[in-house]
């Protein structure tokens, strides 16, 4: 058959699509379990992560039944949707939906007696989403500790958030100004806070600012439809 | 114009006819598999696929699986495309190319999320860009089209050894200068946070290299190997 003809073109890339479609379909299927498994754990990694335990891979589900006690769905005025499934709850859905429609997952750890409240975060960094997890104290307000990690950022610069010594500066941080209000964490560009844990700032990455701005809309965006709940459970809400 | 590209696809056929009864490791098939480590190198000599020899080169062990997964790539891909080279017609052969390696580098991502998680993270899109890598599309166009099964592996393997053997060498420099570590473990001592705290060279007051961790430092050192390699090797040098 000529092989330069229309006919012989067209048959040629049909089959080979047919094939390669059916080669593809079977290996994404077969593997999927195995991925999604991957994802789980690694969520659950990211959430005991932020409360200062680390676990490997394979262990991350006996470590989460150990000390994750709660799994809440808040509704925006702080009450808990009890249909909803909170580890499985997907922010990146919900963020389409407007604010009466999403559910709030909330984790709530205790670890030796300390109980801590984990909010997943999620938000728009300079190229793709940005998202994590941060833990709160008891107290609701003082920061134990943080997560992030994001699809497109610049190696070097805006993917920098997930590093250790960043998330490290948010440790102690307070999300409530003095008078009680809600200002989160401010990602600040020539902070000379030094470690000042009381003026919800903290030093910026030289060359990420759009990023950094993205880390602090969404700690504070994220943050501010809890209030509704903090406000419900904690009593020494906002005494600084 | 079609038809002389014709006359030139088929002429290394009837060569590949001849040449059939030759051993599978004669002197030639050798040299398909060390040229490219050093002679005819695609990343220093032809200067192909430097963007992911770059972005992924800050530590050893992406830069392994990355040249693992290069190697299957192109391996398989030369196969395949060699394989079929008689059926290809020739107008839409740069598409089936294109095909053959697309749902080889998707083979490859789906595999490694599924087996090596954390890896594939931190290859993240540059295994979807081996698609793009020109030392890929290369090898298809100016060999597996022209040559037969065994020769185009070889060749393939080759080509990804050599692109490898630089990918790793320059992670070698960037992660032993840029963190002190090898593979992830400390091989200059402990980093402390006083010098009283360090052992190893930090104790005598080494302090890792961070500009070795950006990607312009990926460049120079790339800079020189090739700087290096032509001093040794005299008849890289081009005459102007």
């Amino acid at each position: 058959m000529n092989r330069d003809s229309n006919i012989y073109i067209f048959s040629f890339a049909a089959i080979m699509v047919v094939i390669v479609a059916s080669i593809l379909s079977f290996t994404a299927v077969s593997l999927k379990p195995r991925q999604q498994e991957n994802v789980r754990n690694e969520k659950m990694q990211s959430i005991l992560h932020t409360i200062g335990i680390e676990v490997e891979r394979d262990g991350a589900q006996a470590k989460y039944d150990e000390y994750i006690k709660e799994e809440l769905s808040l509704k925006a005025d702080g009450t808990v949707d009890e249909n909803v499934d909170a580890f499985t709850l997907e922010l990146n859905k919900e963020l389409k939906k407007t604010v009466d429609e999403q559910r709030f997952p909330l984790f709530v750890a205790d670890v030796d007696g300390e109980k801590y409240y984990i909010v997943p975060l999620r938000g728009a960094g300079l190229w793709n989403a940005i998202w994590g997890y941060i833990s709160l104290k008891e107290d609701m307000n003082t920061v134990k500790g943080t997560i992030f990690d994001h699809a497109g950022e610049t190696p070097g610069l805006g993917a920098e958030i997930t590093q250790g010594w960043f998330q490290e500066r948010f440790v102690d941080e307070k999300i409530f100004s003095p008078n009680g209000e809600l200002v989160g964490i401010a990602v600040q560009k020539g902070y000379g806070g030094g470690n000042n844990k009381d003026d919800n700032a903290v030093d910026a990455i030289s060359g990420a600012t759009i990023t950094g701005d993205g880390v602090t809309n969404m700690i504070k965006e994220r943050l501010s439809h809890y209030l509704p709940y903090f406000e419900k459970n904690n009593t020494k809400l906002a005494l600084n | 114009m079609g038809k002389e590209k014709n006359k030139t696809s088929k002429s290394p056929v009837v060569l590949f006819v001849g040449e059939e009864k030759e051993p599978l490791f004669s002197k030639k098939n050798r040299q398909l598999l060390s040229d490219p480590l050093n002679d005819n190198n695609p990343i220093t000599v032809q200067v192909l696929g430097i963007c992911s020899a770059l972005a992924i080169t800050v530590q050893l062990k992406p830069s392994i699986v990355m040249a693992i997964a290069v190697m299957a790539v192109m391996a398989f891909g030369n196969v395949i495309v060699s394989l079929i080279r008689n059926l290809i017609p020739n107008r839409i052969r740069i598409i089936v190319q294109l095909v053959v390696v697309a749902s080889l580098v998707i083979l490859v991502d789906q595999v490694l999320k599924a087996f090596a998680y954390d890896v594939s993270k931190q290859l993240a899109v540059f295994v979807g860009l081996i698609i793009t890598n020109c030392i890929v599309m290369g090898r298809l166009e100016a060999f597996a089209l022209g040559n037969g099964l065994w020769k185009s592996f070889l060749d393939g393997i080759g080509n990804a050894a050599g692109y490898g053997l630089i990918l790793i060498a320059v992670a070698f420099f960037r992660e032993l200068l840029g963190s002190g570590k090898l593979f992830g473990y400390e091989v200059l001592g402990h980093k402390g946070a006083t010098l009283a705290e360090s052992t190893g060279l930090y104790a005598m007051g080494y302090e890792n290299n961070g500009l070795m961790l950006l990607s312009p430092m990926a460049l120079i050192t790339v800079g020189i190997i090739i700087w290096v390699q032509r001093s040794k090797n005299r008849k890289l040098i081009e005459k102007n």
